[in-house]
């Protein structure tokens, strides 16, 4: 069951730009670096034993400085680059060992890449461009131009099929480049730094754009990028690179709370923290908890001996059902109210557990009750107050300063 | 030290290629002759007006309606000048010699951008072809067909086939790499990438090189009327060797009116075909 969830193995990957001996080979399999290999031999090493697996459904971001490799990584994956050793294997076929012609069905067929400068053919209008992988499939016009309509309505270029790309902008000309990798159907999209040439705002909504994608298509992403921030944004995972070398794989939030080395960790530094941690980060155990079945003098009682002014409430199967405050709770046991039932509770604000800190914290600093954390069937899994917040994110900005 | 006999090896050579492929040279030769007499004949039996309307008609589509004005000018000229038998003589040559120079050369410029051995190769023998002076390709011409419009023919593919080639070469090669990477990565064959996108983007490039080659043609082939080629360089070359001041400006201007109709109509051509961008951005 775990291999078909992993949908691209990647093992010892290496590239060596120039021509090279057996023994050079070898010689980089002992784990010299880059830098070692250009003194002692004089090669160029693009990409230094590599190893990774990427999931179905993943956005796997691969993020780096310019001359890491990254882009190197993303060539061989469809052999525009040949590997120089290694396995690739995508879908349980080692694509290393592909002859011509089946390489040629496998990027008909399982890849659809989109690159940096968009790649727009500027001698075909942009129906044109777009059916360009069907067109060299064969499959007939009709057919192919449907698919390209639907794929470029998808990314909101419905009646801009008749333009050249020449009449573009670029956020559009990038829309029409994604266009024609959906209209493959492919299952897997290698993206060449595909926002980078575009201005930030524009930049933002195609990220915004291409998560809502994701989400309806759930395909499967390498995504390029030399900027942090997008790779924290898209990526289900990171993959660190520097000199062709893996520095570290990890979650956006591994990647920024406990980087590998100094080189993350300088990356890291600086990033708003309040966007990578989620509340689910900085929530506290839900503790005190109060029943439906427990009155009110009980509430009172926990309330004086925590020294807190609000609980929450649960019913058996711990499902939130809302808080009770010293007042409502005085009140009640005034009434002569034996159940909780019977009192009616306060609503106080409630989130997600992936909800990033950002948004919370706008609702917090307007609400006088402790927020919520609640699972996809409302149990109630955590509570954040004011005080955490403040402390999760001056504790990793602490953190960052001891590097 | 010796003089090295250098010429009297080509002569050998030459010799030995005449006594060995003579015949069968003779027999294309005599053949091709026949099939260039056949077109010129067929041409001349257009009405002078209907070939002027033909080129009209060219000359708009491709380059708007001065340049078609200025052809009908142009031509009427050659006629009144009762220029126009080897105004067609010339005409018909040029045709030939520019159309196969770009059926030999494009091809052969597509191997070389494919091929960089093949560039290698190349490049010294396409040197030679176009820094050599015109005049020395005539004299091989001349003893394999003898004296014709075969010989005119030959030599004037040999003079005007490089720029087909180079410009064509160098079109392919700078296509962008990023588009010749689109082209392999949605998994295009080598014959797709070629006509789907190297030759698209490359035309442009490649347009420029055939309006070389046309006019190249155009001036070997009034060069050659020293070996019998006929046409507007048979009336040059008797002016030159009689003194006739007036008849050479006559046939002179006739060539120059060809010269620049040919020149702005493979230009036009290439325009409309290659910069489809520019032309749309205007239209907004």
């Amino acid at each position: 069951m775990e291999q078909i969830s992993e949908k691209i193995i990647v093992k010892d990957l290496i590239k060596i730009f120039e021509s090279h001996t057996q023994k050079e080979l070898n010689l980089l399999k002992t784990g010299k670096s880059k830098e070692e290999m250009r003194r002692e031999t004089g090669l160029t090493v693009g990409v230094n034993n590599i190893s990774f697996t990427v999931k179905q459904g993943e956005i796997f971001v691969v993020m780096g400085l310019s001359g890491s490799g990254k882009s190197t990584i993303l060539r061989c994956l469809n052999r525009l680059i040949e590997p120089s050793a290694g396995e690739i294997i995508i879908e349980g076929t080692d694509i290393t060992r592909l002859k011509s012609k089946e390489l040629q069905s496998f990027r008909q067929k399982k890849t659809a890449m989109v690159f940096q400068q968009f790649a727009l053919l500027p001698h075909r209008k942009v129906l044109q461009n777009t059916v360009y992988g069907l067109e060299v499939q064969g499959v007939a016009k009709k057919e192919r131009e449907e698919k390209a309509m639907q794929a470029l309505e998808l990314v909101g270029l419905k009646g801009w099929e008749d333009k050249y790309p020449a009449q573009l902008s670029g956020g559009m000309k990038q829309r029409v480049g994604l266009a024609r990798a959906l209209t493959n159907d492919a299952d897997i999209l290698l993206m060449d730094e595909a926002f980078s040439a575009l201005d930030p705002l524009i930049r933002e909504e195609m990220q915004d754009e291409l998560l809502n994608l994701q989400q309806k298509m759930n395909k499967t992403i390498v995504f390029i990028t030399h900027d942090l921030n997008e790779a924290l944004k898209l990526g289900d995972r990171i993959a660190f690179l520097r000199d062709g070398a893996m520095v570290q794989v990890g979650t956006p939030e591994e990647i920024t709370t406990s980087p590998a080395d100094d080189y993350v960790a300088r990356f890291v530094r600086g990033v708003d923290m309040s966007k990578i941690l989620t509340a689910g980060d900085v929530m506290k155990k839900p503790q005190p908890l109060i029943t439906l079945r427990d009155g009110p003098h009980v509430a009172l009682r926990i309330m004086r001996e925590q020294g807190i002014s609000s609980v929450f409430v649960v019913d058996r199967n711990r499902h939130l059902q809302g808080i009770i405050t010293v007042d409502m709770a005085v009140e009640a046991a005034r009434s002569g109210i034996i159940s909780l039932i019977d009192v009616q509770l306060a609503e106080g604000p409630v989130v997600q557990r992936d909800t990033p800190v950002l948004d919370t914290l706008g609702i917090i600093a307007e609400s006088k009750l402790p927020m919520a954390v609640v699972d996809d069937e409302n149990r109630l899994i955590g509570i954040i107050v004011r005080g955490a917040v403040l402390a999760a994110l001056a504790s990793y900005k602490g953190g960052e300063e001891n590097e | 030290m010796n003089k090295f006999p250098l010429d009297a090896l080509i002569d050998q050579a030459v010799k030995w290629l005449q006594i060995n492929y003579g015949e069968s040279v003779d027999a294309f030769s005599a053949a091709f002759s026949e099939s260039i007499n056949f077109m010129g004949d067929s041409l001349a039996m257009v009405p002078w007006w209907l070939i002027i309307l033909v080129f009209a008609v060219i000359a708009w589509r491709c380059n708007g309606w001065k340049l078609s004005l200025g052809t009908v000018i142009g031509l009427y000229i050659i006629y009144n000048l009762r220029l126009w038998a080897p105004f067609l003589d010339t005409l018909i040559l040029v045709i030939i010699s520019a159309a196969l120079s770009i059926i030999i050369g494009i091809p052969l410029g597509i191997m070389a951008a494919k091929s960089n051995k093949f560039h290698k190769g190349i490049s010294p023998v396409l040197d030679v072809m176009q820094t050599m002076p015109s005049f020395v390709y005539l004299i091989p011409a001349l003893l394999f067909f003898g004296i014709g419009k075969v010989p005119a023919v030959f030599s004037t593919v040999i003079f005007a086939m490089p720029p087909a080639i180079r410009f064509t070469d160098l079109g392919i090669r700078q296509v962008p790499t990023d588009l010749v990477e689109v082209g392999e990565a949605f998994g295009s064959s080598p014959g797709q990438l070629l006509w789907k996108i190297q030759m698209p983007v490359a035309l442009p490039t490649i347009m420029a090189g055939i309006n070389q080659t046309v006019m190249l043609s155009l001036s070997m082939v009034v060069i050659s009327a020293m070996i019998g080629a006929g046409g507007l360089g048979a009336g040059v070359l008797e002016a030159i060797s009689q003194l006739k001041i007036g008849m050479g400006f006559e046939y002179g201007i006739a060539v120059v009116i060809i010269a620049i109709i040919l020149d702005r109509i493979s230009q036009g051509i290439g325009r409309s075909l290659g910069t489809v961008d520019n032309k749309n951005n205007k239209e907004e």
